[in-house]
């Protein structure tokens, strides 16, 4: 087959399978999944020895998610839960690993074999359950954080399974080569002692930590001044992949390298634009992964044997749920995040295709049971989605009722995104800041950027007109946004974007006249400011007290002169048809005389002028 | 020598002819401290912090403002709310008004007659001020019957304005030099019936 062929048959099946099951509200996986199923088995279109290398391919789509996961994770955030990592997570892969061991040694295996087996399948699937919490944004919660703990310790825990897997070989130790671990593969440390790995081990992380710190900020700002958008992409893509083989060549996890890269890079100023550009590659790369799962799975030994493995299948999720559920209420986690945690992670991960794999051909277990294993794996894999949906149609809607009381924990409080720093949304956030509010602040120049930096502001580059860079920003929890850009059209452009997609959001904008006022006001602008408007009233009123006015006289024009105004942009308004009609121009003509009039005036004829305060009443009437 | 501080509060001091020739008596005045509050705090932002040093640095506090609804203008009522804090102007540490004399110089609209019992408001001005009596009792001040302009709007038409700030001259010299007779001042129910009495020698005057 052809590349465009393969590529036809890939897309289609992937754009038909998720919009269906998305249609059906299954979530994406589950549709990739069954994407799969139907091009591989069912079809038949690619094969066995096709989806090998597809999933190689893809593998890369995880890779690439951990990075993303790294760059939302500021390693003061890992360092809170150090606890939650070291405790739920440790705990989790010991205790499964002894569970399933001991019911393998049960059935009568050696023990060697039952500890592969047991800490195989210990291990979860980061990329569906990831995938899964942020698809239905439960990963701020309790049962998401702790997932996420525990996947982020087992993906850790994956190095040194490794490792020992060789030692576990019952038969003649066999060369370790062949074996499809990435990571584990020829790296060019095997003739090296233990000790010199190790050492550069160590200095490969420091080298990255380092590089990420110095060097990477720098040339960004480099390519950011190009202004070469798929050059920023094509840059962003360079650091995952070179941290990824750097680490692949000194055999450690691929996907961990990624995450470190991804935590070095957290706290920079190109972390959203970073994320926005590489977000949609993790996607397709992460379907086409779960396609390969899909296309993999061997009917003929399904149907030849599909009690066993459907009875393996539940035995590990059975298991493992137990396990998790325990935890969860060892580590007193509330109802609905115990099920979630406990039903999200019951499955087996994609990291047991692999160390099966490496498992088979180092001889620590059999080819045909490695066979079996790896369609149980599929299996628990499949079951996922549907273990969500429970907890979704059961455990959510109870849950929701009997919760009278506020959260436990509110994630973070409201916070306010902010598009362009310049003069005018500097002063906003530092305004924001000093009264404690979570701020985003994006801007254009990397300069402007990095002097916000500089002086503690959260800043980040990125060109505020972008719909992906606001959502990566969180403009979809963010309470308030605030428009504040030079360029008339794109700030009005981006009000009307914001406006349409993020209906909860308050929109607070700049305008550069009144013109430009009408105009964010049809976009769906909900709080509007002349930019020039308050700055140029005090200049006005100073103006005043330096000809001689009184200092609370001067106060009282401006302000009567500031509702003057305001009426006029009312009275306007109706007028205004986006741009300047012969009725308008009559209009403000009309405006300005009345203007002429109410400021000169001191208490004539009516009581309506805005100049009445203070009045003593006429003398025939003198006495209040 | 002592120090007397004038806290004068009008919102339109440019219309009131009584208050102009005031301030500008009292402004004249070696001695005095002449605050304009609307002129310092057009935007209603008090300087709390100012305005108790300035209160500390006196010997006897004067509030001058027009009576609006037998009151006074809403700076001076927000003057008050800010500046007489607890632990400064009252509770246990709050000692630095005690014994300061505290005088009220109020323009009226309307004449002397109508600030009587049987007048035109059924009370005294005395009696219309005491909110401001008892907040000078609560900070341990002693209040000083009010000195009152009545139908201020006429005085200079009528030819009274010179007597008027002569009079107000009088009073806030013998304040700062110590000539008037505190006693007296507290008792009187109008300053204005006491001022020859309450007032010792008239060498005070300048």
């Amino acid at each position: 087959m052809g590349f465009f062929q393969d590529a036809f048959i890939y897309l289609l099946a992937a754009v038909v399978a998720v919009t269906a099951s998305h249609r059906l509200g299954l979530g994406s996986v589950l549709g990739y999944l069954f994407a799969g199923i139907a091009i591989g088995p069912v079809l038949g279109y690619v094969g066995g020895s096709e989806t090998e290398s597809v999933k190689h391919f893809a593998e890369f789509g995880v890779v690439i998610m951990l990075f993303l996961i790294g760059l939302e994770l500021e390693p003061q955030m890992i360092w809170r839960m150090r606890w939650q990592l070291l405790g739920l997570g440790g705990l989790q892969v010991l205790l499964t690993t002894a569970a399933l061991t001991a019911a393998v040694m049960a059935i009568g295996f050696s023990w060697q074999a039952a500890l592969v087996i047991g800490m195989t399948l210990a291990l979860s699937s980061t990329a569906i359950v990831l995938q899964t919490l942020n698809e239905k944004g439960w990963m701020r919660s309790r049962g998401g954080q702790s997932s996420f703990s525990v996947l982020l310790f087992q993906d850790i825990a994956v190095i040194p399974m490794l490792a020992i897997l060789p030692l576990l070989a019952v038969g003649a130790p066999v060369p370790v080569d062949g074996a499809a671990a990435p990571g584990a593969h020829g790296n060019m440390l095997d003739g090296f002692p233990g000790w010199f790995q190790t050492l550069v081990i160590v200095a490969t992380i420091a080298a990255i930590i380092l590089a990420g710190r110095f060097l990477v900020r720098p040339a960004f700002r480099l390519i950011a001044a190009a202004r070469m958008r798929e050059l920023f992409t094509a840059a962003a893509l360079l650091i995952v992949v070179s941290t990824a083989l750097l680490m692949d060549l000194v055999g450690v996890s691929a996907a961990l390298g990624a995450f470190l890269a991804g935590v070095v890079l957290s706290t920079s100023e190109y972390r959203h634009a970073i994320e926005s550009d590489i977000d949609p590659f993790k996607g397709l790369l992460l379907g086409l992964f779960f396609i390969s799962v899909g296309a993999g799975i061997d009917f003929g030994l399904l149907f030849s044997e599909f009690l066993l493995i459907i009875g393996i299948a539940l035995g590990i999720i059975l298991v493992k749920a137990l396990v998790l559920l325990a935890l969860a209420g060892i580590f007193r986690l509330p109802w609905q995040d115990t099920w979630m945690f406990g039903l999200g992670l019951a499955q087996s991960g994609e990291f047991a295709f692999v160390l099966f794999g490496f498992a088979g051909s180092s001889g620590a277990l059999a080819g045909s049971l490695v066979e079996i294993l790896i369609l149980a794996v599929s299996f628990t894999m499949l079951l996922t989605p549907l273990l969500f949906i429970l907890f979704e149609r059961y455990v959510v809607p109870r849950t929701v009722s009997s919760v009278s009381r506020p959260a436990d924990e509110i994630p973070e409080p409201g916070t306010v995104v902010i598009a362009g720093v310049g003069r005018v949304g500097q002063i906003i956030a530092r305004l924001m800041m000093a009264e404690g509010y979570k701020i985003v602040v994006l801007d254009h120049d990397p300069n402007l950027v990095d002097r916000m930096r500089q002086t503690g502001v959260h800043s980040y580059y990125g060109d505020a007109t972008r719909p992906d860079l606001l959502e990566a920003a969180g403009l979809a929890e963010a309470q308030v946004f605030v428009a504040a850009l030079d360029d008339q059209d794109q700030q009005t452009a981006m009000v009307r974007h914001v406006a349409e997609h993020y209906p909860k959001c308050r929109i607070v904008a700049r305008a550069y006249d009144r013109h430009h006022l009408y105009e964010l006001e049809k976009a769906g602008a909900h709080a509007i400011e002349r930019e020039a408007f308050e700055g140029a009233l005090s200049l006005g009123k100073r103006t005043l007290r330096e000809l001689g006015l009184h200092p609370f006289r001067a106060e009282q024009k401006v302000r009567a002169f500031r509702r003057h105004d305001m009426q006029t942009v009312d009275v306007l308004r109706d007028y205004w048809t986006g741009g300047m009609g012969k009725k308008y121009l009559n209009a403000v003509r009309e405006r300005l005389d009345e203007l002429m009039q109410v400021m000169r005036s001191d208490r004539i004829a009516g009581r309506n002028m805005p100049d009445r305060e203070w009045t003593p009443p006429p003398a025939e009437d003198s006495e209040r | 020598m002592a120090h007397v501080l004038v806290l004068f509060a009008h919102p339109r001091t440019d219309r009131s002819v009584a208050n102009t020739a005031l301030v500008a008596a009292a402004r004249a005045m070696e001695g005095i401290e002449l605050v304009d509050l609307y002129g310092e705090y057009p935007d209603f932002d008090i300087d709390i912090d100012r305005e108790q040093e300035r209160l500390v640095a006196a010997d006897s506090i004067v509030l001058q403002h027009p009576v609006y609804w037998y009151s006074c203008p809403a700076l001076l009522k927000e003057w008050q709310d800010l500046v007489l804090e607890y632990d400064f102007a009252y509770g246990s540490e709050g000692t630095a008004l005690v014994d300061k004399p505290l005088l009220q110089i109020a323009t009226c609209g309307t004449a002397r007659e109508a600030y009587r019992k049987k007048g035109k408001y059924e009370n005294e001005l005395r009696t219309l001020f005491s909110p401001f009596e008892q907040t000078a009792k609560f900070c341990g001040m002693r209040y000083l019957a009010p000195f009152g302009v009545f139908s201020a709007e006429d005085a200079a038409a009528e030819g009274r304005l010179d007597a008027i700030v002569a009079d107000y001259r009088r009073l806030l010299g013998a304040l700062r030099d110590g000539t008037l007779d505190l006693e007296k001042a507290e008792a009187a129910v109008l300053l204005n019936d006491a001022l020859d009495e309450a007032i010792a020698s008239e060498a005070a005057a300048e």
